[in-house]
């Protein structure tokens, strides 16, 4: 397809302004010298991915993604950086490592092997317009995969009990 | 909407985060590298999702337990950094050189 074509759809210039949006934040999220405007430029990066998930018509993935990672994640990682006092770009602690190089060789080959792979498997293949539906959604969860959601929850409980052993005081100490 | 120009969209997020995973020092910054990945893995799953036309909406529901076991791993991680910065007073993953011979 020409890009010609393919931008003389509305939506593919909306989806071009959401995804240079969340491509740019990204790029600050792994670049700032400051720890908490990383953890929010991880916020621009994450309801761009929302956005994304609504034009894919996925409306109840992309409110799960504004509910528990905007809402939830974002505040525990700003706690986390609070609480090990983590540089805030004041003082001259070095963030990144010296060799920058061969990390960014290594991101951008695994980027052009990605993208070369998708692009040669898929071309001009055309999404499906339709919308999911919380009520599809839920009754497929509930029926088909109601096991695997089960060991989701029982992860997830696991995950608070040990949270609170390891980040609680010792009271023997 | 092609499926491809997702599918490069997330390819881009999955690098820049294994840019950040390699680059970083701070372990919270790891953390944060780590959840770019998987963000780009929830738009994979959505956008194969959404062009395969699955009845079963296997793409939508794993990429809510993609995002559940993903609370969990930060919950557990960022109690483990709090824990090695109580112990050692840094969070630089570059000076937990214990194991190291």
């Amino acid at each position: 397809m020409e890009f010609a074509d393919w931008i003389s759809d509305a939506r593919n210039i909306v989806f071009l302004v959401i995804s240079l949006a969340m491509v740019g934040s990204a790029i600050r999220v792994v670049t700032s010298p400051n720890v908490v405007h990383a953890a929010l430029m991880l916020v621009v990066a994450l309801a761009g991915s929302a956005a994304l998930f609504l034009m894919l018509g996925a409306p109840f993935v992309a409110w799960t993604i504004v509910l528990v990672y905007i809402g939830a994640v974002i505040v525990l990682f700003l706690f986390g950086i609070m609480i090990t006092r983590a540089p805030t770009g004041r003082d001259s602690v070095r963030l990144d490592h010296e060799r920058r190089w061969p990390a960014a060789i290594i991101a951008l080959a695994t980027f052009v092997t990605i993208a070369w792979a998708t692009t040669v498997a898929f071309e001009d293949a055309l999404i499906s317009e339709g919308v999911t539906t919380a009520d599809d959604l839920g009754s497929v969860l509930f029926s088909r995969y109601v096991i695997p959601f089960e060991v989701v929850s029982f992860v997830l409980l696991a995950a608070l009990i040990g949270g609170i052993v390891l980040a609680r005081k010792d009271p023997d100490q | 909407m092609i499926v491809n120009q997702f599918l490069v969209v997330a390819a881009l997020l999955f690098s820049i985060g294994i840019y950040g995973v390699l680059v970083r020092r701070n372990a919270v910054l790891v953390l944060l590298s780590v959840e770019l990945m998987l963000t780009a893995v929830n738009i994979n799953l959505v956008a194969f999702g959404s062009y395969l036309q699955d009845q079963l909406l296997a793409g939508q529901v794993f990429a809510l337990f993609v995002i559940a076991v993903a609370a969990a791993e930060v919950g557990i991680g960022l109690a483990i950094v709090v824990l090695i910065f109580r112990n050692r007073s840094s969070a630089n993953i570059d000076e937990l050189d214990l194991l190291k011979w």
